[in-house]
């Protein structure tokens, strides 16, 4: 049982919402657009929506940096 | 005026007030040579001339700008590098009499319709890395010198005694003018210039002047960099930005030009002369509001500039503390994006270009100076942005108002921020290490953390001390590198690893151990390691979004090229990707800004009547790029050897920094070197880091070889003559000068790919030659 985040190797957790995945993940910046399986998760969904074992996590952080 | 922001007459600095005699300052000026020009229109963007002075020949003249110069460098940074081809030697080292300092504008230079559109380009010949520098700056002085006449100001030579060079765009003269009582740094003669320059005693004629200078700092160290004024009638003082790296003021100096000058007699919304004044107002409109509508829920760059990044940097282990050692610190906190904003006077516009609604550019007024000459007194500093803050990390420096005080002796000495801070902070590393110490640093205890040895060091600098670490030091990181090995002072490999510069010029604010790509958007560069060429860290490390070497030369090509194209137009890149449209998320490649990139697009085109789309403009600096390479390698560097990097930026050089981070590099010894997690166990943590700094330097190499192939280059880094062909770059003379340095590196064997390619692993091309059958 497993998921990928950014096409990393990370362990799936039962009933983890997209909220406490970012936590883990300490992806703490909050301009991150999400999407599972190519979905876009709205950032209004991050609390409710399950993370499914076997899934494709994209976490893509909007910086513009230097 | 905007809600919420302050009238004009209510708002007070609370700084020190300086009283000048200026009619006895005018009065000691001599007027040394002069030139009468007429006043010409811009049409479509550009002035049609550039202007050439030499200071050694006493002479002055105007170049007149074609189509085919267009056609080839479009303007600006590429300006530059056609009029310096045409007259420097290959030989031509900083303080040759034959270097040049330029200043160039930019076809979209001093619209007031788009974000970001004030820019100057300025390009010297460095004293840090003996090739070409070029560094964009804020404020009023390009667009200036645009609306007087003149598409890009060229000095050569030297003057014999200190000197300002007038453009006076009301009168159209320019006059080289004795100058021996003025201030030289920077906060005071730029005050002084613009009250004697004003044709009338108001705060909108003063409006009107704009003065670049570099202070005492720059006379004395290679760090000098440029102040360009812009007055801010709501403050009632010229306020500053710069053009901080490379030197460009040390070269400002060595000429003994105190100071240039540039007034206009006006401008307005239509000085530019748009082909397409409606879709320029249509495309400007929707940023406007852009930014108006998503930037506080974005990077707030109104409210704090960029210091939002601190934070941010500390939380992804990419704030460079202790010399880089580090990428996050326990006291980071306290220097914070709030920390500052405390400090910032607020609601009040700061654009450094009249249009600008990105407004980042913060200052704190009635600073109190805690050091040096100016103690006691109360200043205007100009930032502090996060390169500046970030500095200050790196010399652990957590106390904001050491950081203010550190940013405004920066500016007004004429030291570029990021080149001092990332120098003093190996310096600081060395004393820690014993290599240097209290004697040997002239009696300074630069130890990290120590803010009064930092502006001690910097006062001295200034005063031009002859002590011989502030001599060597004031040169630099690479200087001291050498001076440290040649005095068998600690092991040379300790040196060359920890000292965080390339080419000779140091490294801005960013660790970039856990990003490749980010490696060689430091290190394959054109000057040297500053993040104007490819910033990826995100991409790459956090998003995983470029995993592969083509992946990672195909972003180290694009977003070069891409970045370049602002320094040829004369534009600021933050509008373009420091605020996002809202769907920016949702297209195909959302790291582009695919909607801004369109704006660009359309932006060019209503200034020039040109009909270019993306592609084009990728074209455009592909063209510049590769001749400023190409000029490198004149110049005998530009080769694969002058691209690589101290090795703190690829991984740990020390035990400390291992096993602060042990999981990580443990994990990354099992899963990318191969080894099984016992074998790891039962390493010593030496053998560990010598695994890890043979592996990520051969990264390094391939990445090189990934890149130099995209680029079209050979395997040594050289620019093709048949990609230049492909361009439209046929001078013969860079033709024939390629092929030869290619047949140079031919004989010495050096054309070969770097990486070393195992099993199931292959180079770009088995062609080592490849671009012969083009």
């Amino acid at each position: 049982m497993g998921i990928e985040v950014n096409g990393r190797k990370v362990e799936w957790v039962k009933n983890e919402t997209v909220k406490y995945l970012l936590r883990r993940m300490r992806y703490t910046f909050p301009l991150v657009v999400v999407k599972i399986n190519d979905k876009i998760i709205p950032r209004k969904d991050f609390s409710d929506v399950i993370v499914p074992d076997n899934s494709k996590v994209a976490v893509i952080h909007m910086i513009s940096g230097g | 005026m905007a809600e919420g922001q302050i009238p004009i007459e209510e708002y007070e600095t609370g700084n020190t007030k300086h009283k000048w005699d200026l009619k006895k300052l005018k009065f000691a000026h001599r007027v040394i040579f002069e030139y009468n020009y007429k006043k010409g229109e811009i049409k479509r963007g550009y002035a049609n001339r550039t202007l050439y002075l030499n200071l050694t020949k006493k002479e002055i003249k105007e170049k007149p700008v074609t189509e085919d110069m267009k056609k080839k460098f479009t303007g600006g940074r590429g300006f530059g590098l056609k009029l310096m081809w045409a007259s420097i030697k290959s030989s031509t080292r900083w303080n040759s009499d034959e270097n040049e300092l330029l200043i160039t504008t930019g076809p979209l230079c001093g619209t007031t319709q788009y974000p970001g559109s004030g820019k100057s380009l300025c390009l010297t010949i460095s004293p840090s890395t003996d090739i070409i520098c070029d560094s964009n700056v804020g404020g009023f002085f390009g667009p200036y010198l645009k609306f007087a006449g003149f598409d890009a100001i060229e000095i050569q030579g030297k003057a014999k005694q200190d000197v300002v060079i007038v453009v006076d765009g009301e009168k159209g003269k320019i006059s080289v003018e004795t100058a021996p009582l003025e201030e030289t740094n920077s906060h005071l003669i730029n005050e002084q210039l613009t009250h004697m320059y004003a044709s009338e005693n108001t705060d909108k004629s003063r409006q009107k002047v704009s003065v670049v200078s570099a202070g005492k700092g720059a006379e004395h160290s290679y760090w000098g960099c440029l102040n360009f004024s812009f007055y801010d009638i709501r403050r009632k003082l010229p306020r500053m930005k710069q053009a901080g790296r490379g030197g460009l003021g040390t070269v400002l100096r060595d000429k003994k030009i105190k100071a240039i000058v540039t007034k206009i007699e006006k401008f307005d919304g239509v000085s530019n002369n748009p082909a397409d004044p409606i879709a320029l107002a249509k495309v400007g409109t929707k940023l406007h509001r852009e930014i108006r509508d998503l930037d506080r829920h974005q990077c707030n760059m109104r409210a704090v500039g960029t210091v939002h990044l601190v934070e941010i940097m500390d939380e992804y282990d990419l704030l460079p503390t202790e010399n880089y050692r580090f990428g996050s610190f326990p006291k980071a906190s306290k220097i914070y994006s709030p920390k500052f904003f405390k400090h910032f006077t607020k609601i009040i516009p700061d654009g450094c270009w009249h249009g600008c609604t990105m407004a980042c550019a913060k200052t704190v007024d009635g600073f109190t100076v805690m050091t040096g000459p100016y103690k006691g007194q109360k200043t205007t500093v100009d930032g502090p942005e996060y390169e500046t803050v970030a500095c200050c990390s790196n010399m652990s420096l957590w106390d904001p108002l050491w950081v203010l005080e550190f940013n405004f002796y920066c500016d007004t000495y004429g030291l570029d921020t990021i080149s001092t801070g990332t120098a003093i902070a190996f310096y600081m590393e060395m004393y820690e290490y014993g290599i240097l110490n209290k004697e040997r640093c002239d009696g300074l205890e630069l130890c990290f953390g120590n803010g009064e040895a930092v502006m001690e060091f910097m006062h001295r600098i200034a005063q031009g001390n002859k002590g011989e670490f502030t001599k060597i030091a004031a040169k630099g990181a690479r200087r001291v590198k050498d001076w440290l090995i040649k005095n068998a002072w600690g092991t040379p490999q300790l040196i060359e690893d920890c000292g965080m510069e390339s080419k000779g010029l140091e490294y801005s604010e960013y660790v970039t151990k856990e990003s490749l790509a980010m490696q060689g958007g430091y290190g394959l560069t054109l000057k040297g390691p500053q993040h104007d060429e490819a910033w990826l860290i995100f991409m790459d490390m956090v998003n995983n979004a470029i995993p592969t070497f083509e992946d990672k030369a195909e972003a180290l090509h694009y977003f070069p090229m891409w970045r370049t194209w602002f320094g040829l137009n004369g534009l600021c890149k933050l509008p373009w990707n420091d605020v996002e449209p809202a769907n920016n998320a949702e297209t195909d490649e959302p790291s582009k800004v695919p909607e801004h990139t369109q704006n660009y697009v359309e932006y060019q085109n209503a200034i020039t009547g040109w009909n270019v789309d993306k592609e084009e403009l990728i074209l455009q600096s592909e063209r510049c790029y590769n001749w400023q390479r190409a000029m490198n390698v004149w110049l005998g560097r530009g080769r694969r050897k002058d691209d690589w990097i101290p090795y703190r930026s690829m991984g740990p050089v020390t035990e400390m920094e291992y096993l602060s981070r042990k999981d990580r590099y443990d994990k990354q010894l099992v899963e990318k070197l191969g080894h099984s997690e016992k074998e790891v166990e039962k390493m010593k943590i030496k053998e560990k880091i010598e695994l890890l700094y043979d592996y990520r330097q051969a990264q390094y190499q391939k990445l090189a070889d990934a890149v130099y192939y995209r680029r079209g280059w050979t395997p040594n880094g050289i620019p093709t003559p048949q990609k230049m062909k492909q361009l439209g770059m046929d001078d013969p003379k860079m033709l024939k000068l390629l092929q030869d340095k290619i047949n140079e590196d031919e004989k010495a064997g050096l054309n070969v790919w770097g990486g070393k390619y195992g099993k199931g692993e292959k180079p770009p091309n088995i062609h080592l030659k490849y671009w012969e059958k083009w």
